[in-house]
């Protein structure tokens, strides 16, 4: 019941995602908490679910020469190092400092989709 | 210089990233339109591919820490994929302005339900 649910949920994700042009995982951790995975797992859970995602998007996206690869390239491979002290530093948080601070990065992201929707006014 | 600028980028998107689960794109897209001068557009694609690095590297750090839930990823992945690919195109039908507005709202209540917890 929890799996036909957890893959319900994440067609609405997904639509949310592409119509708002945000990445999955800003709704992929609340929706794992929901269904009772920790903060922490489900932060790391959200990341091998945004794969797929992000797959058929470049794929999508390279059709139209969107994708600039040297710079993405160059990008990707300096994050690397990063996610090893971000994955520390959210291991070694409590539980509940994560999830608070993950809702700061909510706040933030509302804010960034309303600028957006408000500049592109004519 | 840009190089340099794509690093420092490329740093502060794989920590976010890492840290909250996230892809990192809400910083990697504004930074490449401030400080590398990319268009909107293509600043999104490139903010893509450079996710699917720092994701997989991120993945592989929590596989390691035995935190990953593969069952709960798949099942949420897969059909999100699709319905990414739906809503993309569903923005060209929609009063997408309007309904940013009632998406961030309901972010807002999200992450205010979450520091209530």
């Amino acid at each position: 019941m929890t799996y036909a649910l957890a893959a319900l949920l994440g067609v609405v994700a997904g639509v949310l995602a592409g119509l708002f042009g945000v990445g999955g995982g800003i709704l992929f951790v609340p929706t794992l908490t929901w269904l009772g995975l920790t903060q922490l797992h489900a932060e790391a859970t959200s990341l091998l679910a945004i794969v797929p995602t992000v797959v058929v998007g470049v794929w999508r996206q390279q059709r139209y020469g969107n994708v600039r690869w040297r710079s993405a390239a160059v990008i990707g491979i300096a994050s690397v190092g990063a996610t090893i002290g971000g994955a520390q530093l959210a291991e070694s948080l409590p539980e509940h400092v994560l999830r608070k601070l993950f809702a700061v990065l909510l706040l933030a992201t509302a804010a960034q989709i309303a600028w957006r929707a408000r500049r592109k006014q004519p | 210089m840009t190089i340099l600028r794509l690093v420092l980028i490329g740093l502060a998107a794989g920590f976010l990233s890492a840290l909250f689960g996230v892809g990192g794109g809400i910083v990697i897209v504004p930074l490449l339109v401030i400080a590398a001068g990319f268009e909107l557009r293509s600043a999104t694609a490139t903010s893509l591919a450079a996710i699917g690095v720092t994701a997989t590297a991120g993945v592989i750090t929590y596989v390691i820490h035995g935190d990953v839930r593969p069952v709960y990823a798949v099942l949420l992945g897969v059909p999100a994929a699709a319905g990414a690919a739906g809503g993309a195109s569903l923005q060209q039908r929609l009063p997408v302005r309007t309904l940013s507005l009632l998406f961030a709202a309901l972010l807002v209540g999200i992450a205010i339900r979450m520091l209530l917890q």
